[in-house]
């Protein structure tokens, strides 16, 4: 165990180190060494009580608004995307239709549209849950109607000998079936709403992530900048593996099934 | 009979495209929503139809293009190299993982500030953070597919005495290559997204990017904003179906030997 964690974590230690000494000894101001962003960190966020957890005002501020957009944006994406990918995965005819829609809708960057909601929404929370709803929204709605098309017709078929009616089918076989493709949608399009929550906070906030490192670039805080920057890559790694574990404890009965079938 | 259904595939397309633009014109047309924030389709198109002729659109085009290509080389250069050296070295590997799944997570757009300060020239900025978004996903594919790499091929010929370079070479590379290039193509997407973002943020009105910002503070023409996305969306797709004929053309072999 000791063994396995430390071939897994020394080369991390290892990076760190040389980074500390390596911009100690450079004295370069725009790679500060980690024993300045962290006090950095602190004085920007986590200086506050104990009892709020180190929290201060500026980081209550900032962290509820930009993950509450984030949060508002996903499940507004996933909400709708897994409903019209339902809807249009049980039919041929219509997945066929809407397609080639769908794939032009997935590849226009969702950046180029980002000065678009602005007029449209001016500079409020609705502009960034919108940007970040209307970009994940395609590719959930694709896995869901690609996994719903994945459902094995027996299984459909033999729920309906058995006399549950659609409702019943739709809970019990087609969506059960369908949630590893749409559980991987939602991974992936929750790591592209932190893209997007970032673009929309640097293009137009004053409040969120993304303002505090329009901020520090201005004043030319290079600690601070280096500091969003480290707080943001933890979020994406936090939520990767919080949904990764999710996926795990829910599909652990797919798995299984899988493997009994081959 | 493929054909046949190939073809009823590409009417059906069809129509939903004509289906979509068809509510699109009438939302904006009856008055459902402020025809001067959401303009008709129909106005989009030919404002689309007119950028290609306006020199300062098609030069932000070329210039996004540019940088564009010049990261995802950079990064396809790095990312096989990098992941060759992470897959073959198995220590190395395993220490380098904490480290690649941050960096993978990290989302690019959050270090355009930092880049911006970096580098003073802009194509630069938008090289480097092109470069760093694509490489994730052509190291990770790069690894994924070494490690399904068949030994018995590996250690057929290395018994027939082949040094480990010649064995990378000839068997791990080529069997490899399939799956990398569709992580090639998975990071052009997330390059232009990263490029184009970065561009909004430069500041200098240069790429698809600044022609949108310039045209935002100019007045705030959506249909022209509109249009540059259009341009921008049909811009990835070609890139992105360009790659995919070239997965099919290049790897034939592959998918023949999948399928049997």
């Amino acid at each position: 165990m000791t063994r396995r964690l430390f071939a897994r974590s020394w080369l991390v230690v290892l990076v760190i180190a040389a980074w500390e000494l390596v911009t100690r000894a450079a004295q370069e101001s725009y790679f500060p060494p980690p024993s300045k962003i962290l006090p950095a960190l602190r004085q920007l966020w986590f200086d506050g009580p104990p009892s709020h957890l180190f929290l201060n005002d500026t980081a209550v501020d900032d962290f509820s608004a930009s993950l509450g957009h984030l949060f508002a944006g996903w499940l507004l994406a996933c909400a709708v995307g897994v409903i019209v990918g339902v809807a249009i995965g049980r039919s041929a005819p219509v997945r066929e239709m809407v397609e080639p829609v769908l794939e032009f809708m997935r590849a226009v960057p969702t950046p180029t549209l980002v000065p678009f909601f602005i007029v449209l929404f001016h500079l409020s929370a609705t502009m960034q849950i919108m940007t970040i709803a209307f970009g994940i929204v395609w590719p959930v709605i694709l896995n869901t109607a690609d996994g719903v098309r994945g459902v094995d017709p027996l299984q459909i078929d033999t729920a309906r000998v058995f006399g549950i009616g659609p409702v019943g089918r739709l809970f019990t076989v087609i969506l059960p079936s369908a949630m590893p493709k749409i559980f991987a949608g939602l991974r992936v399009s929750l790591g592209f709403a932190l893209i997007l929550m970032v673009i929309a906070e640097l293009v137009g906030s004053t409040e969120g992530l993304g303002a505090q490192l329009i901020n520090a670039e201005h004043s030319f805080e290079l600690p601070t900048l280096w500091a969003v920057i480290v707080v943001l890559g933890l979020l994406g790694f936090l939520f990767n593996g919080a949904l990764l574990l999710i996926e795990r404890h829910f599909l652990a009965w797919h798995t299984g099934a899988r493997r009994s079938e081959s | 009979m493929i054909s046949a259904v190939s073809r009823r595939r590409a009417l059906r397309g069809l129509a939903g495209i004509a289906g979509a633009v068809g509510l699109a014109e009438l939302v904006s047309r009856t008055g459902l929503v402020d025809q001067t924030l959401i303009p008709p389709i129909s106005v989009v198109l030919q404002r689309a139809g007119g950028l290609f002729t306006d020199p300062e659109f098609t030069d932000g085009v070329v210039a996004t293009l540019e940088g564009w290509a010049t990261g995802l080389l950079l990064a396809v250069a790095a990312g096989v190299l990098l992941g060759l050296l992470l897959g073959e070295v198995r220590w190395l590997g395993t220490a380098a993982r904490p480290i690649v799944e941050f960096c993978r997570t990290l989302s690019p757009v959050s270090l355009i500030p930092l880049a911006i300060v970096l580098f003073p020239v802009t194509f630069q900025m938008k090289v480097f953070l092109t470069c760093f978004a694509a490489v994730w996903p052509i190291l990770i594919n790069t690894l994924y597919a070494l490690r399904d790499v068949d030994p018995v091929a590996k250690e057929t010929l290395r018994s027939f005495g082949f040094g480990p370079l010649a064995v990378l070479w000839r068997v791990s590379l080529p069997a490899a290559a399939p799956f990398i290039t569709t992580g090639i193509r998975i990071a052009a997407s997330v390059g232009l997204i990263v490029i184009v973002s970065s561009e909004l943020l430069a500041g200098d009105g240069t790429g698809i990017g600044g022609y949108i910002m310039t045209t935002q503070s100019s007045g705030g023409h959506t249909d022209l904003m509109l249009a540059a996305a259009l341009w921008t969306g049909i811009l990835g797709m070609l890139v992105n179906s360009g790659l995919v004929q070239l997965e099919r053309r290049a790897f034939r072999w592959h998918d023949r030997k999948a399928a049997a």
